[in-house]
């Protein structure tokens, strides 16, 4: 019966995430996703849900480092790690390069896919210094995109690739606004 | 000239139009802090569910919502008799319910809503509402269901026919008797959907004032404002419709949804702001795609190539509701004149009604399938006279400001010079004929209009007003009803205004789509904002920059008409160095009367509406895109996998305002078109979906999509805002049979039925071998 419950009665725990280099914390139900948690207990709303079910890449987060879909990861499962979400890439009012060299190659449109695109794109650039069209369509096969067809995304990636991380590498220099 | 001559070309006459500017609201999507409505929270919110029938086509015999009525949590639980009021984007098709109400029509029409405390409970009280129905016998196919006697689908729809049309312009017979030779064919093409990324999402709330706001994800906030008003009872003097960040559109956010009303309705009982989101397998339901259709061809060229006549006869599965679909299979017939000089044109098409979700407009909206049977038989048949395709198509293009057999009105038509490019850049001459078996090129053609030169609201209004406030800070606020989603909205109004206005792009900022404080813009479809808002836009700028020039013209001691503004600067045409500054002569014309405010509005001219036949209202546009492409393919014979290597497409968009942004619309139609060529598809048993999915529905990734050249050509509109057309949709249509082309140039094997899967392919190669 749908009714009455259905199976043992759970009771939300404590948890400790490492977002963006910032401890934050929750009271959640054990099985909430890191997707859900970011947006709705923590106010994340960068990253975006397109499918729930691990097939669109919107939610991609990087864990350690790693790109990750954070629908299909348990929020729980993440404790522990260093999360870092779009919110978490522009610094001291710097863009990230890769944020940078999508805004100027046109590398998105509607800009709903772009949070986790960026991320896998992040990853890719972080590790490989010079990566040829294909590791940049496999890095970013995860993800789709509705609006671009890719092209100007592959030549973002590759852009990106080229630049400095940050324009203003004095991370104690006044920036009020975000610049490009 | 090259692309970069023209850039440079361009550099020099313009200061904003013509560049490669990012979009303006780009770093707030690259940062995550653009706010799409599923991001929007308000304090009290309670979370929304619906109910959808599990059911294709059955009678309501009860409803009984008191189980989830009881449920700790449940705040409101809302059914058909709640909002029976019908109402449907189309004036002649007023066809639906927010709700069903004692009948439903398709596997996933949403027959109840309820709010609850949290999304868990809502979806738990949906499983506790009672629904009885008594199951009728559900129709599937289009053309079985042109046969139903009985248990139609709407009672006023004798047959299940939505509607049908009958044209014939010039005389098709005679046409034959000229031709040399004729080709028959039948086409198929599958439903196919939208796929934005963004799921629907709605946010409303009902403040105790009996004032209504609802943030959604639409392109179309004035028709959502029009029929929420309608169906609430309410005035739409209390109703705000807000559009946040759109996560993509495509055709799929074009209309008044379920969700939008029964937000506000739940909203209204709780006194709560209420949000529905939906799943990704509601937005495949929520459909409202491209129709499966069924293209019945005859195309007949002489010896010298040129098209003596053509006949269509076409079927579009409109599933249960309207929609747009009276305009779709208009649209279907009347853009088969506006691309080649044809003459003599018979059309037939139905717009069928089935036990399915509603087919809507989807980008290329009722051109795409008709496109793809047309330029396939152009193709053939340009083989069997032994001529170049290419050749071939020009031979039968149309004249610069022409009228078609139909009566639109053709003015700037960059087609040729479009096909020209294609065949330098893909190197057509040296590839074609030579490459190796089972590599191969193909070519085809499309367009769109720039904007429907009918408003479907049957109103004389403008289509788009524009005004600009501008204030002591300097900054230039444009409001405009516009709906960015994706495309470029925002930056494009933002540079024209700020071209006009001599000033730099900085000082604009954009106000839009909030129905509250932006005038009315009719929304984002059809390719009409550049053109029509773009228009407004310019309009309005013209507006305030006459008020400035007053002011400017006594500093400078000239009389306005002879002014100018540039880079910041006015100054008398005859004498550009000696100039004051645009903030100089902006507080003078602040201090001699307060705040600027500026209005300007765009109508389409009378001469674009068309003729006055039946159905004559759908088809004209204020102006036409134009789009060649070349596809080069390789067919794997083994498997029947084909692999797109390359597209290369020249686009015909007027003046370029912002060559990045549209070659971004230009890629994405193109790719776009590839999904459809290649592996899209709604796969239905009975009324249900099969692949509800992004996983299964196949959206290509990264992997499967070729490199894309883009090509801009300029014909330079008389009417467009510094000549601009459309960008987004024209270039959709043609990838498909360019790629079909491709593979027939490759292997010899013609395409009738999308997607192009390795099974089809391999069916194919045996059909041929069989003879």
């Amino acid at each position: 019966m749908a009714d009455k419950p259905r199976g043992p009665i759970l009771m939300k725990e404590l948890i400790r995430l490492n977002v963006n280099g910032e401890v934050r914390e929750a009271a959640i139900m054990p099985y909430r996703t890191l997707l859900e948690a970011l947006r709705e207990d923590l106010g994340l709303t960068g990253t975006k849900a397109g499918c729930d079910d691990g097939s669109c890449g919107a939610c991609t987060v990087l864990v350690n480092g790693e790109p990750t879909l954070s629908c299909i990861m348990l929020a729980f499962a993440a404790e522990g790690a260093q999360i870092t979400t779009i919110e978490g890439l522009a610094r001291n009012g710097q863009l990230d390069r890769v944020q940078r060299a999508f805004l100027q190659e046109g590398g998105m449109q509607c800009g709903y896919c772009t949070p986790g695109m960026i991320m896998a794109v992040k990853a890719l650039v972080d590790k490989v210094k010079d990566p040829s069209d294909e590791q940049i369509r496999l890095a970013i096969s995860n993800n789709i995109c509705r609006c671009t067809g890719y092209t100007k995304i592959v030549e973002a990636a590759r852009k990106a690739a080229h630049m400095e991380e940050f324009v203003n590498a004095d991370i104690n220099a006044p920036q009020p606004t975000l610049t490009i | 000239m090259s692309t970069t001559e023209k850039e440079g070309a361009r550099a020099g006459q313009f200061s904003t139009i013509g560049k490669r500017i990012p979009m303006i609201d780009g770093v707030a999507k690259v940062t995550g802090a653009a706010k799409y409505a599923d991001d929007l929270t308000l304090p009290g919110m309670l979370y929304g569910k619906i109910l959808r029938s599990p059911h294709a086509h059955a009678r309501i015999i009860r409803i009984d919502t008191s189980r989830a009525e009881a449920l700790p949590g449940v705040k409101a639980v809302v059914t058909g008799k709640d909002a029976p009021t019908r109402y449907g984007i189309l004036p002649l098709g007023h066809d639906e319910t927010a709700l069903a109400v004692d009948k439903v029509r398709y596997i996933g029409q949403e027959v109840a809503a309820v709010a609850a405390v949290s999304e868990a409970i809502a979806e738990q009280a949906i499983d506790l509402i009672d629904v009885q129905y008594e199951i009728l016998p559900g129709y599937f196919d289009a053309e079985e269901s042109m046969k139903a006697e009985s248990d139609l689908i709407h009672d006023d729809k004798p047959h299940n026919i939505e509607r049908e049309y009958h044209h014939h312009f010039g005389d098709v017979e005679a046409g034959f008797k000229q031709a040399y030779a004729i080709r028959e064919d039948r086409f198929y093409a599958p439903q196919v959907t939208h796929a934005a990324m963004e799921p629907h999402s709605a946010i409303a709330s009902f403040e105790p004032d009996g004032k209504l706001t609802l943030w959604t994800s639409t392109q179309t906030p004035h028709y959502i404002h029009r029929t929420v008003a309608k169906v609430l009872g309410m005035p739409a003097s209390r109703v705000r419709v807000i559009k946040p960040f759109v996560g993509g559109g495509f055709g799929g956010k074009s209309e008044t949804f379920s969700h939008d009303i029964c937000t506000c309705l739940l909203s209204r009982i709780t006194g709560r702001p209420v949000k529905i989101t939906f799943t990704r397998e509601e937005v495949f339901y929520a459909h409202r795609g491209r129709p499966a259709q069924i293209v019945w061809l005859k195309t007949g060229v002489d010896r010298d190539g040129r098209i003596t006549a053509v006949e269509c006869r076409t079927i579009q599965d409109g599933g249960a509701f309207c929609s747009y679909g009276i305009v779709t299979i208009l649209y279907s017939g009347a853009l088969l004149a506006a691309i080649y000089d044809i003459r003599n044109i018979k059309y037939d098409g139905y717009r069928v009604l089935t036990n399915k979700p509603a087919s809507g407009a989807m980008r290329g909206h009722g051109t795409v399938n008709v496109r793809y049977a047309f330029e396939s038989q152009l193709e053939w048949l340009a083989d069997e006279i032994g001529m170049d395709p290419a050749e071939l198509r020009l031979r039968n293009a149309l004249k610069p400001n022409t009228r078609t057999v139909n009566e639109l009105r053709v003015t700037s038509y960059g087609y040729p010079d479009c096909i020209k490019q294609v065949v330098e850049r893909s190197g057509w001459q040296e590839k074609r004929g030579k490459l190796p078996f089972g590599r191969g090129i193909g070519m085809a053609g499309s367009h769109y209009v720039s904007g429907a030169a009918n408003s479907i609201i049957r109103s004389k209004m403008p289509h788009s007003t524009v005004s600009i406030k501008i204030d002591l800070d300097g900054g230039v606020t444009v409001f405009t009803g516009a709906a960015e989603i994706g495309q470029g909205s925002d930056t494009i109004q933002a540079q024209i205004v700020a071209e006009e206005l001599g000033v730099s792009l900085d000082r604009v900022r954009i106000v839009a789509a909030d129905t509250d404080i932006t005038p009315v813009d009719l929304g984002s479809y059809s390719s009409r904002v550049t053109f029509m808002a773009g228009n407004a836009a310019l309009d309005a700028a013209r507006d305030v920059k006459q008020q400035i020039f007053k002011h400017a013209a006594e500093l400078l001691g000239e009389s306005p008409d002879k002014l100018v503004a540039k880079d910041e600067k006015i100054f008398a045409r005859s004498e550009p160095d000696r100039s004051i500054s645009f903030q100089e002569a902006l507080m003078a014309a602040i201090e001699a009367g307060g705040t600027l405010i500026g209005k300007g509005a765009y109508t389409p001219p009378k001469e674009s509406q068309g003729g006055h036949f039946h159905g004559a209202g759908v088809g004209p546009g204020v102006a036409y895109s134009y789009s060649a492409q070349v596809a080069e393919v390789s067919v794997d014979m083994e498997t029947g996998k084909v692999k797109v290597e390359k597209i290369w497409v020249a686009h015909d968009c007027g003046r370029a305002i912002n060559p990045l942004t549209v070659e971004g619309q230009v890629e994405g139609s193109v790719w776009m078109g590839l999904g459809q060529a290649m592996q899209e598809e709604t796969v239905f048993k009975g009324g249900r979906i099969l692949n509800p999915g992004l996983l299964e529905y196949k959206v290509p990734t990264a992997i499967e999509s070729p490199e894309i050249e883009t090509i801009i050509v300029e014909s330079v509109d008389p009417e467009g805002p510094f000549g601009a057309k459309e960008a987004g949709e024209g270039s959709l249509a043609a990838a498909i049979p360019a790629i079909t082309n491709a593979i027939y140039n490759a292997i010899g094997v013609k395409i009738h039925e999308l997607p192009v899967t390795p099974e089809r392919v391999l069916e194919a190669i045996a059909r041929q071998k069989r003879g």
